[in-house]
């Protein structure tokens, strides 16, 4: 390769148009090529004398892992290969900016703080559905873009620290130092764990944190030892910085930052639904602190830092994967007892055989296609209550405690529209809905439930009664 | 391309045809055979006819320490099973079948890759690549990018450090692996014929030249049947045990 890159030159194909950041770990150029258009980036490790071997590893792993990658949430690989003792990658470019900026701007709106996480979080869901843990989660590797249809969605960026369960760990084999950004790193990862989902929510934390409060809430340690210390000292409470954080998002927060892993949230879908729904959060001590612990929670964190053993942590991690979001989508409207009890009984089995799911249950309130938005009048709004409470009386014998179940009543024009798009937006798992008798309009219109289970994109069961005579009454 | 890969078949009719039949519908449209043809199962005759016609039709064939015992039995000490095995195949085969065997190579190089049976660094000894140190050595006896081995049962990767060693990573069934260009790769395919890990679904993988990937497959057969053939035969009934229970 030569040694000095120029505009117009050409690697394996592409055209290099514009050097668009002297990192580093990398050089990034912006490239075009006849077959893939110009919004293209390509990404060469600095691979001269004296340049440390894990910058070249990092860059093996993201050559590695990118190709495999699918979907909104990640850059779309395009080629990678070797130019002499060169390698390049070339990936798409996604336009838009990282939430670095956004630091210089912090303390930002608590409202924003809670809408870039749940959109952070689902990004994160969608990667570690795809069996990969991030390791390296920060501002500048959360790329918020807007799509063709108008709306926001963070792409991940930045995979040279990541791990993918099923292929070799480059970098585990080769260093056995913490591998992470000092301020972002969780816990478990200054131990050498690199398989805990989990160690993606802390990051995320930190960043919500510093977000909202302009604060890091564990420094910036440049040692080790400084490194240990969020072992045992638990962050300044958000509130304290900023009086303005309500305390669902506290809550929200303080839970990411939990030196335990199985003290986060089990997954980010999870973390996405309380960053999406405050309403619903529940709220513990974390909500109410107001200043740091005292030396005798301290202690607690110390000794139950102690007691964390990589292997343990790793065995433990993959039973949180088994903390699903279940969605029941209950009609409301037209009660059908037996059904009901169909509904409640495949539940119960569901939420029993997962100990970490948590349970959605969802109504649709029908809205008028043309006119008056309902919800503001009193009429509307005594309606939607009606239905919460409905929601809350179908769901009291599950008997399930607050932090595993949420009620949710949303309003549309058009029932599977908005079930369909509730699941998609909270990466929900399992959907559950009952079936309804085959009546002269339905036959017209089609079913609700059939075009949930093909277009919700997740796993769904729909429930039958037995003795469908009794459910053939719905219109 | 997309290359079916087969390892120690040891005359297991059932599980090679499950075996092809999963890797043409995985887009295989090449084939190698890591040797051990023959060896314990009920069918020799077929597996030898099979790679035969293959290896007539563009396939790659090397000689496994089963397959160069069928003419000289002499060359390593082998269990008692083992032997009587041999003997009974030796008799099955023809004598074209027999000189097939006998004139397979050793090792195979095509492009960057390296095919053989047992350890790349003593072809004729039989070595088994079974840790990362074996793996070191093999690799360091060779030029070529990726080494694709058999003789050892159970699927098995091993890649060079940033440092001077091989590091052994564990496929699961179904698992993909790109190969990096930048590391130096050795594969143990698995076997076919008499998978040992306690599963008794065939193991086999496939490369595809194009992407650099290495898939491995664990396939289902009619195991019963195979196992049913081999007491049939009259061959030891530890040999259909050990299909039944793929140990």
């Amino acid at each position: 390769m030569p040694a000095v890159l120029q505009a117009g030159m050409q690697l394996g194909g592409f055209t290099l148009l514009q050097p668009l950041h002297e990192g580093g770990m990398a050089t990034l150029w912006r490239v075009s090529h006849p077959d893939h258009g110009s919004s293209l980036l390509m990404k060469m490790p600095r691979v001269a004398y004296g340049e440390s071997v894990s910058q070249v590893v990092g860059f093996e792993v993201e050559r590695m892992l990118l190709p495999l990658l699918a979907g909104a949430h990640v850059p779309r690989f395009i080629a990678s290969g070797d130019e002499g003792d060169q390698p390049w990658l070339v990936m798409e470019q996604v336009s838009g900016s990282t939430l670095r900026p956004l630091l210089d701007q912090a303390p930002i709106a608590p409202g924003r703080v809670a809408a870039l996480g749940a959109l952070a979080a689902i990004a994160l869901a969608d990667l570690h559905r795809q069996q990969v843990v991030h390791l390296d989660i920060k501002p500048s590797n959360l790329l918020l873009h807007r799509g063709a249809d108008g709306n926001e969605r963070i792409v991940l960026i930045d995979f040279g620290l990541s791990r993918h369960a099923q292929l070799p760990d480059l970098l585990a084999e080769q260093f056995h130092i913490p591998m992470g950004t000092a301020p972002y790193i969780a816990p478990e990862q200054v131990l050498g764990v690199r398989s805990d989902p989990r160690s993606d929510l802390f990051a995320l934390g930190v960043t919500l944190y510093h977000l909202a409060t302009a604060q890091r809430p564990f420094g910036f340690p440049g040692s080790q030892r400084g490194l240990r210390r969020r072992f045992y000292q638990d962050p300044v409470p958000p509130r304290s910085h900023v009086a303005a954080i309500p305390r669902w998002l506290q809550e929200t927060i303080l839970r990411c930052l939990e030196v335990d892993p199985d003290a986060r949230h089990p997954t980010a879908a999870q973390l996405a639904l309380d960053l999406q729904h405050p309403e619903q959060v529940t709220l513990t001590a974390r909500a109410e602190r107001l200043q740091r612990a005292g030396r005798i929670e301290r202690a607690r964190r110390w000794w139950r830092a102690l007691g964390m053993e990589p292997e343990r942590i790793s065995a433990r991690a993959a039973q949180a994967a088994r903390a699903p979001l279940i969605m029941v989508a209950l009609d409301l409207k037209q009660p059908d007892p037996a059904l009901d009890l169909a509904l409640r009984d495949t539940v119960q089995r569901l939420v029993a055989t997962a100990p970490g799911a948590r349970l959605a249950c969802v109504t649709v309130l029908r809205t008028a296609r043309i006119g008056l938005d309902s919800n503001i009048d009193a009429e509307g709004r005594n309606r939607h209550l009606k239905r919460l409470a409905g929601l809350r009386d179908w769901a009291r014998t599950l008997a399930l405690p607050d932090h595993r179940i949420t009620f949710h009543v949303l309003e549309s024009p058009d029932v599977a529209d908005a079930l369909i798009e509730y699941a998609r937006n909270n990466a929900i798992d399992h959907l559950i809905m009952g079936a309804r008798g085959v009546t002269g309009v339905r036959r017209l219109l089609g079913s609700v439930s059939a075009r949930v289970v093909a277009e919700a994109g997740c796993t769904a069961t729909v429930v039958r009664a037995r003795g469908e005579a009794a459910a053939t009454t719905s219109p | 391309m997309r290359i079916g890969l087969l390892a120690d078949l040891h005359a297991n009719r059932e599980a090679t045809e499950a075996c092809m039949l999963a890797l043409a519908d995985a887009g295989c449209t090449q084939w190698v055979f890591l040797g051990d043809l023959v060896g314990y199962g009920a069918d020799p005759e077929w597996l030898v006819d099979c790679a035969r016609e293959q290896v007539a039709a563009g396939a790659i064939a090397v000689q496994g320490n089963h397959d160069a015992a069928v003419d000289d039995g002499s060359i390593q000490p082998m269990h008692e099973h083992a032997r009587a095995a041999l003997e009974w195949t030796r008799g099955r085969l023809d004598r074209s079948q027999r000189e097939f065997l006998r004139g397979l190579p050793l090792q195979v190089v095509d492009a960057d890759r390296l095919y053989a049976h047992a350890s790349a660094a003593m072809p004729a000894r039989w070595a088994y690549v079974s840790n990362a140190l074996a793996a070191w050595q093999s690799l360091q006896a060779t030029p070529q990018w990726l080494t694709l081995l058999g003789h050892v049962h159970d699927q098995a990767v091993y890649y060079t450090g940033a440092t001077a060693q091989a590091i052994h990573f564990q496929p699961v069934a179904g698992a993909v692996l790109p190969l990096l260009p930048s590391r130096r790769w050795l594969a143990i395919v698995g076997s076919c014929g008499q998978p040992r890990d306690g599963n008794p679904a065939a193991a086999c993988a496939w490369l595809d030249t194009g992407t650099r990937r290495l898939g491995f497959l664990r396939v289902p057969y009619d195991h019963e049947r195979a196992a049913a053939k081999v007491v049939a035969a009259g061959l030891p009934r530890s040999l259909a045990q050990r299909l039944l229970q793929g140990r």
